[in-house]
């Protein structure tokens, strides 16, 4: 397999605050040797050793620095990272919306990104309009677009509306619109950042579809960000996860996530309970008695944590399983006192036995929260996320939330075969 | 040892900096269904929900002539060169208007667009050439109002005459729109980091129309400031312009060559700052 994409040494410099060296004649220099002459700006050198030097006090940031990679043709890759980490001025370099400041991008075939739905819709156009404006823009041809047409409506699901202009959409169907031409770019390489977060459930699940489409069947290398891990192991087999302008990790989709939530941990466990001696601190969770989190998504289990604290009163235990979007599918709290203990003084172990959940299979998280609201001690402690793989057959139309095992009956009724007998 | 093969055939490569000398021409031409497609976008939601639509057209020019002929002509009594006075401007302001508009048109261009500009790639320099064409469907329209206007007064016995001159006729136009998208071009690449410039636009393009030959002729301007308003491009295609249609004006090889190597040398000089600009404006803008 060749290569498609080849990144070598890109960075990417942001000035924070004020742009501008702050005196003229700085800037009137820099401008003259950076837009006049072509040249770099002479000023980065400056700020790359100020930043080392005194951290904190450069207005300078790398939004990028030193990255290195490659990507395979026909691969599918996923970027995740949490907000601010340069994923999407990776996406903006890659689709030459700004240019690097150091380093290059070596790219094979046509690239087509799409870092918004819907750029440079016109409200005031037709919808059959826009699609031939948009389409223009991503760079299609118009006897390209005049050739997909009809099936660029048909996967919308606008026809009806196609000659109304725009502005009187809705703005589920302006998006719908929006994606359905990019869907049909024709091009090597797709670039898509965080677009399926819109739309009803029912077309990101079409989008999803269509973007698998396109990297398995058409063997186009797709290039995907989202804060949805689940789309992202849906859809891509690598992974890669950026921190702070840096790629810390490039390996398959399933371990990047997991790596994203152990980094997302909140590390203010212990620490952030100890004041005038008292302390609070929970730790080292396990399920089912060992520290292999995955369960059986019809099995019973139960989960276990240890606790220690020092003349704790009044304290508030919660237990907490998140999915992939981080949204709470369960949330369960009891104070301390309830299970036969007013006061944490020493080393205990909480067990929380649950029913079967029959969760949808997947990747979700969970932790544990100690909270201690009372007037002479107020802390807090969580412990570290860890990822719960919930193991069992997939659904294969499903994103629903829980996933039982179900029985199904049919049974005629009288009515039944007296209207059987009619049709026949 | 794939390495090696790799890197002959690359489509693309992205680097910070790029060719001094880089004027995009052919990524601009496979672009160019695109440039209609922002002609037809400005043109369709211009009149869009409007009462008189495309008539529009017709109300600025006309309104503007008949002030101009009110005061210039009958208040300051500025002479004309013999024409009929609304003649004599509508054929400055028809001209002139389609300069202006290309100029403030394509100076906020990196502004009025960094929204796509953000967000998608394509030749930047594509807007402003949509700008500067769809100003021609309204210079276009203009045009006719000045014809329909020397329809008239050649019904009444105006006094003007049509010269061979009028063959120069697209040469006329095509040189004022790269003028004034060369001039676009340089100002709103410095507006992205200075917005400061994009105030002065309208007042100077409102200034360089006095020091052209728009409300005087250039045989009546004053002998000491002649050659400041003959340093002016425009004056030679005005003058060109008016002689071709109305006989009377200043045309010569000498003003009109002047005028065609100035355009060039600031469309170069544009289309260079411009494409320095558009690599990185979406940081600074």
């Amino acid at each position: 397999m060749s290569v498609a994409i080849r990144v070598e040494n890109l960075s990417k410099m942001y000035q924070l605050g004020q742009i501008g060296t702050g005196t003229i004649s700085l800037d009137l220099e820099r401008w003259f040797i950076t837009r006049v002459m072509g040249r770099p700006d002479p000023f980065v050198r400056l700020a790359e050793a100020n930043d080392r030097a005194v951290k904190g006090e450069s207005n300078i940031v790398w939004s990028l620095k030193d990255i290195n990679f490659e990507i395979e043709q026909g691969e599918a890759v996923g970027i995740i990272g949490k907000n601010g980490a340069g994923k999407s001025t990776l996406l903006k370099l890659l689709s030459r919306v700004t240019s690097p400041t150091a380093g290059r991008i070596k790219l094979k075939g046509r690239v087509a990104s799409l870092l918004e739905v819907g750029t440079g819709f016109h409200p005031e156009l037709s919808g059959r309009e826009n699609i031939y404006l948009n389409g223009s823009i991503l760079g299609m041809r118009k006897r390209e677009i005049d050739r997909k047409l009809d099936e660029i409506v048909d996967f919308s699901g606008v026809e009806r509306y196609i000659d109304t202009p725009v502005k009187r959409f809705s703005s589920g169907m302006y998006v719908r619109l929006a994606f359905a031409v990019a869907a049909h770019l024709e091009s090597e390489i797709l670039i898509v950042d965080e677009v399926l977060a819109v739309g009803d459930a029912e077309f990101q699940k079409k989008c999803l579809g269509k973007m698998q489409d396109i990297g398995k069947r058409d063997g186009r290398t797709v290039l995907f960000v989202s804060h949805n891990m689940s789309a992202i192991l849906e859809l891509c087999k690598r992974g890669m996860l950026i921190e702070t302008g840096e790629v810390v990790r490039d390996s398959d989709a399933g371990s990047c996530v997991a790596a994203f939530f152990e980094r997302d941990k909140i590390h203010n466990g212990s620490a952030n309970g100890r004041r005038r001696n008292r302390f609070l601190d929970i730790r080292n969770i396990s399920v089912n008695g060992g520290q292999r989190y995955q369960i059986d998504h019809s099995s019973p289990f139960d989960v276990t944590v240890d606790l220690s604290g020092n003349d704790i009163r009044q304290a508030t235990i919660f237990f907490i399983i998140e999915n992939a979007f981080g949204q709470s599918v369960l949330h369960k709290k009891i104070s301390s006192a309830a299970i036969g203990q007013t006061v944490i003084d020493g080393d205990f172990q909480i067990r929380i036995d649950l029913p079967s959940l029959w969760l949808t299979p997947g990747i979700y998280s969970m932790y544990f929260k100690i909270l201690v609201p009372t007037d002479q001690w107020s802390g807090r402690a969580i412990s570290d996320r860890v990822n719960l793989e919930v193991i069992g057959p997939m659904e294969p139309s499903g994103r629903a939330f829980i996933n039982p095992d179900v029985d199904w009956n049919i049974r005629a009724l009288e009515s039944a075969r007296i209207a059987e007998g009619v049709a026949i | 040892m794939q390495n090696i093969s790799d890197s002959e055939n690359w489509d693309l490569v992205i680097e910070g900096r790029g060719p001094l000398f880089d004027l995009k021409i052919s990524e601009v031409w496979n672009y160019r269904d695109l440039l209609l497609m922002f002609v037809k976008r400005d043109f369709v939601s211009f009149y869009k929900q409007t009462v008189l639509g495309p008539l529009w057209f017709f109300i600025q020019p006309l309104f503007t002539t008949i002030i101009f002929t009110f005061v210039f002509g009958n208040l300051a009594g500025l002479s004309t060169d013999g024409l009929p006075q609304p003649l004599f401007y509508m054929a400055g302001i028809t001209a002139w208007n389609y300069f202006a508009d290309c100029i403030t048109k394509t100076s906020t261009v990196f502004k009025d667009n960094a929204n796509i500009f953000g967000k998608v790639y394509f030749p930047r320099l594509i807007l402003p050439l949509s700008i500067v064409t769809s100003n021609l469907v309204r210079f276009g329209v203009q045009m006719l109002l000045f014809i329909g206007m020397m329809g008239y007064y050649a019904v009444t016995g105006g006094s003007f005459r049509i010269t061979w001159a009028i063959v120069l006729f697209p040469v006329l136009v095509l040189l004022m729109a790269l003028l004034g998208l060369g001039l676009g071009l340089i100002i709103t690449a410095m507006t992205t980091k200075y917005r400061d410039l994009s105030f002065l636009v309208t007042f100077g393009v409102q200034l360089l129309m006095y020091m052209t030959t728009v409300i005087y002729p250039l045989s009546a301007a004053p002998e000491k400031y002649k050659t400041l308003i003959q340093l002016n491009p425009m004056t030679g295609l005005i003058e060109a312009f008016r002689y071709a249609f109305l006989g009377q004006g200043e045309l010569s090889a000498m003003s009109l060559g002047y005028s065609a190597v100035v355009t060039l040398s600031i469309l170069l000089i544009g289309v260079l700052i411009f494409n320095r600009t558009e690599r990185s404006f979406v940081d600074t803008v």
